[in-house]
């Protein structure tokens, strides 16, 4: 498992794509920031940098990087080779290698220049959702044949997250709005890890109630401290569940 | 040490087997041949547990193979494509597979010096040709001196030299006493090495024989007008009949 998540570290962090995609974050951490000298104010515009860039590249380039390596993924189980092993191994290398790409272009020049618990948060959620978007990369790597199609489902997962659900939740808010829907609404929520990470900085920056609907939420029903643990706890699971459903159809699937 | 009992897999309403029994022997070399889509390519890959089979049972030195995987190591595979991460070098495939393949300590490296791979082993794999991966896929498979080989078109894209070198080293590996597996649709690459000869056809096993048995029955002399024979839809009947008269 440690020689497979070694070489494909190895092979990622000489990959173009990773490295354009460091330097491109770089460079928008570092013009945002030098925009204005408000700290609350820079750091919600790394966030909406965050939830912009980090689900769709990640998810886009893991899918894209799977189905490359499907072959030597076969040489390999050609190998006495656990399926499940090798899956998890290619997994954690891909995700490390986008982690430390966002550690290094956002999180190296924040710990630089802010400091706080919501300079961390920020990084902590960045990071959290390239684990899931990964995670959920591979799912579709598992569940579909071929590649153009996978790489269609992927694009369409994240647009979904980032976009549609959003206007879904509104269309549900407004269709329910004479009911108390407050309490569904919380669960509804913890269904996109993309609002998951937005109300995780959020209740960081005492700006919940100026991000609308769901930030005043998570606020009032869990106060600061319950919802942090909340939110972190759902993308974790964002996280595992993923891959587990991954691992299981993995091991029937043929190559 | 190969044994296949009637082995059936379906893609959706296509049957890439159909009901497939075999049994290979140590120290046979066996030509796999049929058209396009005959279902070669699953067959080796149901071996090595890469495509699971709906009904059949497939038994490796008397154990069955089922979702078992240690019985790999026993194992050489050279697929059909060989694709490699872009920014691995050559040395560093090898590294890696040697890594993997901890148990073995003893490398079979006739092939990676045969082929000159130390001289570019510093080659990024996304540098390479179509015939220099090849060669990769072929010293990878002879690497940890296996007892079963699989080789999955091998002289496809490989230059006259490296072919001979090729053929010359499974020559060498069937004197040893090994099972070799092989497609080709390269003919004439088959002729001097193989014993045995199993022809698929949608699915279904045509004939399992021995070179010299095909010879005699089909009255040809070369592999390749043996083969033209066969692939006339006639030949299961007449082969019977031939069989029945002697």
């Amino acid at each position: 498992m440690r020689t497979i998540i070694k070489y494909v570290l190895l092979d990622l962090l000489r990959n173009r794509t990773v490295i354009v995609y460091t330097l491109l974050l770089a460079v928008l951490t570092v013009s945002v920031s030098g925009i204005g000298d408000n700290t609350a104010k820079g750091l919600l515009s790394l966030l909406n940098v965050t939830l912009l860039f980090v689900p769709i590249i990640s998810i886009l380039f893991s899918t894209i990087y799977f189905f490359n390596s499907a072959e030597f993924t076969e040489l390999l189980l050609a190998q006495p080779i656990k399926r499940g092993t090798l899956l998890l191994a290619e997994y954690t290398g891909i995700a490390t290698a986008l982690g430390i790409a966002y550690l290094a272009g956002v999180g190296l020049p924040v710990c630089l220049l802010y400091d706080g618990l919501a300079a961390i948060t920020l990084i902590i959620s960045g990071v959290l959702l390239t684990l899931i978007f990964s995670a959920l990369a591979l799912l579709i790597f598992v569940l579909f044949k071929d590649k153009t199609r996978g790489i269609g489902a992927a694009i369409i997962t994240a647009l979904f997250f980032m976009l549609l659900f959003d206007g879904l939740l509104l269309s549900f808010i407004y269709s329910f709005s004479d009911y108390p829907i407050e309490q569904p609404l919380l669960g509804l929520i913890s269904l996109n890890p993309v609002d998951l990470a937005r109300i995780l900085v959020l209740l960081q920056l005492d700006v919940a109630v100026m991000m609308g609907y769901s930030g005043a939420l998570f606020k009032q029903f869990l106060g600061s401290v319950t919802g942090s643990v909340y939110t972190v706890v759902c993308m974790l699971c964002w996280t595992v569940i993923p891959l587990l459903i991954a691992a299981r159809v993995f091991k029937k699937k043929d190559l | 040490m190969i044994e296949i009992k009637q082995l059936t897999k379906s893609f959706k309403k296509f049957k890439a087997l159909d009901d497939i029994s075999l049994r290979f022997q140590s120290g046979q070399t066996i030509s796999l041949l049929g058209p396009n889509g005959s279902g070669k390519t699953t067959l080796i890959k149901s071996i090595l547990g890469l495509v699971i089979p709906e009904a059949g049972t497939i038994c490796i030195n008397g154990e069955q193979i089922k979702s078992h995987w240690a019985y790999r190591s026993k194992i050489g595979y050279m697929p059909q494509i060989g694709r490699y991460p872009e920014n691995m070098t050559i040395g560093q495939v090898i590294q890696m597979l040697k890594a993997i393949r901890k148990d073995c300590r003893h490398y079979d490296e006739e092939l990676i010096a045969g082929f000159d791979i130390p001289a570019s082993s510093h080659k990024m794999m996304r540098s390479l040709s179509g015939g220099t991966r090849q060669k990769v896929s072929a010293c990878l498979a002879f690497l940890f001196s296996p007892g079963i080989l699989i080789l999955d078109e091998p002289t496809a894209g490989l230059d006259p030299v490296a072919s001979e070198l090729l053929k010359n080293k499974i020559a060498r590996e069937r004197a040893n006493g090994k099972l070799i597996l092989i497609t080709s649709h390269v003919l004439s690459d088959l002729e001097d090495i193989t014993s045995h000869i199993v022809y698929l056809q949608e699915g279904k096993l045509v004939c399992y024989k021995t070179v010299e048995e095909l010879k005699r029955s089909t009255g040809q002399e070369k592999l390749n007008k043996v083969i033209a024979a066969i692939m006339q839809k006639n030949y299961r009947k007449e082969c019977l009949s031939y069989e029945n008269d002697h």
